[in-house]
């Protein structure tokens, strides 16, 4: 059903790209062709810094049909260190050891898997800094 | 400004899992009541506004459905959608369609079939309410895990605990238990909702609103049929509306929903009520307690309570009969149930039963001011209405 919706948003995902307004310095993930702070609609594309802290999270034991081999999972919002904020799974951690403010990076992950043929979608997760 | 708007009459069924009636059926039992209550026939009502959020009752039509079957065709009728909140829009639109003068009556019918369609459907339908493919769909992000987002920051900016989420939950299941249309009517203790599974930490089953079916109607009028109809008509004083972001990683805080803490304002501005101390005009309020952290957030965005001491009305138990200010008596969405669509216009009749004090004895909240407040959310603070009611005139 999303297979294009997939496809048409890979680059985002692959190298965690999000825009940039040229005028103000708004950040936005998932990018915007209009900046919605200062109005200018001068973008470009920026990829973001991959280091920032939780601000949120969340370990969903209930999940949707299409995540239901990988629960539980750790889902967080994240504040990069440039002050873009966004979602994403967490990695490689353990449920018991998160904590609001925790340092997480981004790691380059599949997703999920979904469909008869077993369509395979990578993309961006975060994993606790190790200090 | 337009005209005074009053409600004159309001229908509420039984919530529940209701497989024995259809979605017009069920839809019927709520709108007689309320034509009963107002004392007018189907002939009179102008126009109708019908809230559903579907997808899961296969009706991809409600309104005319509806219509047809409780004789309120041919008159004119539109399907509305502000998702949980869709209710509380639905009676704006009446409303607003009074106000403007185009019509003297008009009627807001809300209808849920929710079991319908298996738990796991409704599920995924759910989840889907927020930004479809940046939340839930790469990340598995569900309903339950966008307010467990909201509990786990204010939990760790306040302090708060998830034995104070439960209290929000016993509170509602006692009140449930002497509303005799609510879901669940048994009261629950802190143990057995602390016992309760996770279903997105650190909220659990019993912080959660059930799958529900049900069906609410709210007839309003203007002044002159309102005075024609009743001696104790029961005004709309303000309604405050706004919109949040769709992706919940545009937002600025996650300690208060901002479109709930915009409408309120709103609301009061346009009830004239002062917004430092709200509590002490507002007698009864229903809040959205889709989840118990949702109550808690509402407490503090409607200015009952500062931020962060919203927890506190809990723990002093301020929000029950005899409290500063009593909210959810019918059991809220946690104990009456959650018909997404029929929610909004189940909060505002139970209040204005409740303002008219005829509510079940030992839930009715003592009417001394004569306001009352719905606070009715869709989705997590994507869509918020602010619904005051009075026994006073607005204005004229």
């Amino acid at each position: 059903m999303t297979e294009i919706s997939d496809w048409r948003k890979r680059i985002e995902r692959y190298r965690f790209q999000g825009s940039e307004c040229v005028k103000c310095g708004a950040r936005y993930y998932p990018s915007r062709i209009k900046c919605i702070k200062c109005g200018s609609e001068e973008m470009r594309d920026v990829e973001l810094p991959r280091r920032g802290r939780v601000v949120s999270y969340t370990v969903i034991y209930n999940p949707p049909k299409k995540f239901s081999k990988y629960a539980p999972y750790a889902v967080a919002l994240i504040e990069l260190v440039d002050g873009t904020r966004v979602l994403g799974q967490l990695t490689d951690v353990d449920f018991d050891k998160i904590r609001v403010g925790m340092e997480v990076e981004a790691t380059f992950r599949k997703l999920y898997e979904y469909g008869e043929d077993g369509h395979i979608v990578y993309g961006t997760k975060f994993r606790p800094v190790v200090s | 400004m337009g005209e005074n708007v009053a409600i004159v009459g309001v229908g509420h069924t039984k919530f529940g899992v209701r497989n024995d009636v259809n979605m017009p059926e069920l839809a019927w039992e709520a709108i007689k009541q309320a034509l009963l209550d107002a004392g007018l026939e189907q002939k009179d009502i102008e126009y109708v506004v019908v809230s559903n959020a579907g997808g899961w009752s296969s009706e991809p039509l409600p309104a005319v459905v509806i219509a047809e079957y409780s004789g309120l065709a041919p008159k004119g009728t539109v399907r509305v959608e502000a998702a949980c909140a869709s209710g509380s829009a639905a009676v704006k639109l009446a409303h607003d369609i009074v106000a403007s003068g185009h019509v003297d009556i008009a009627m807001a019918v809300g209808i849920e079939k929710m079991n319908e369609s298996p738990t796991p459907t409704v599920v995924e339908f759910i989840g889907r309410a927020g930004n479809y493919f940046w939340e839930f769909h790469n990340f598995g992000l569900t309903f339950p895990g966008y307010y467990a987002l909201y509990a786990t920051a204010y939990m760790s900016k306040y302090g708060a605990t998830e034995e104070d989420l439960c209290k929000v939950a016993v509170k509602s299941h006692y009140y449930g238990a002497r509303n005799p249309k609510a879901q669940f009517q048994k009261e629950i203790t802190v143990e057995k909702c602390m016992a309760s599974r996770y279903i997105a930490w650190p909220l659990k089953l019993f912080d959660c609103s059930p799958i529900t079916d049900g069906a609410t109607a709210v007839i309003v009028a203007n002044e002159k049929v309102a005075k024609q109809l009743t001696d104790t008509p029961v005004w709309i004083a303000g309604i405050g509306h706004a919109t949040g972001t769709s992706n919940l990683s545009k937002r600025t805080t996650f300690t208060s929903l901002e479109a709930g803490t915009l409408a309120a304002e709103l609301a009061y501005k346009k009830a004239g009520i002062d917004m430092d101390d709200p509590t002490k005009v507002i007698d009864v309020a229903e809040v959205h307690d889709c989840f118990t952290i949702a109550e808690i957030l509402a407490y503090e965005d409607l200015r009952f309570a500062k931020r962060g001491e919203g927890v506190k009305l809990v723990r002093e138990e301020q929000t029950y009969i005899g409290g500063k200010i009593p909210v959810n008596l019918s059991g809220g969405l946690k104990a009456k149930g959650h018909p997404i669509g029929a929610t909004g216009e189940g909060m505002i009749a139970e209040l204005t039963n409740q303002l008219k004090n005829r509510v079940e004895k030992d839930r009715q909240a003592p009417i001394k001011n004569g306001y009352a407040l719905a606070h009715n959310i869709g989705g997590t603070g994507h869509y918020a209405y602010i619904t005051i009611l009075s026994l006073s005139k607005p204005r004229g």
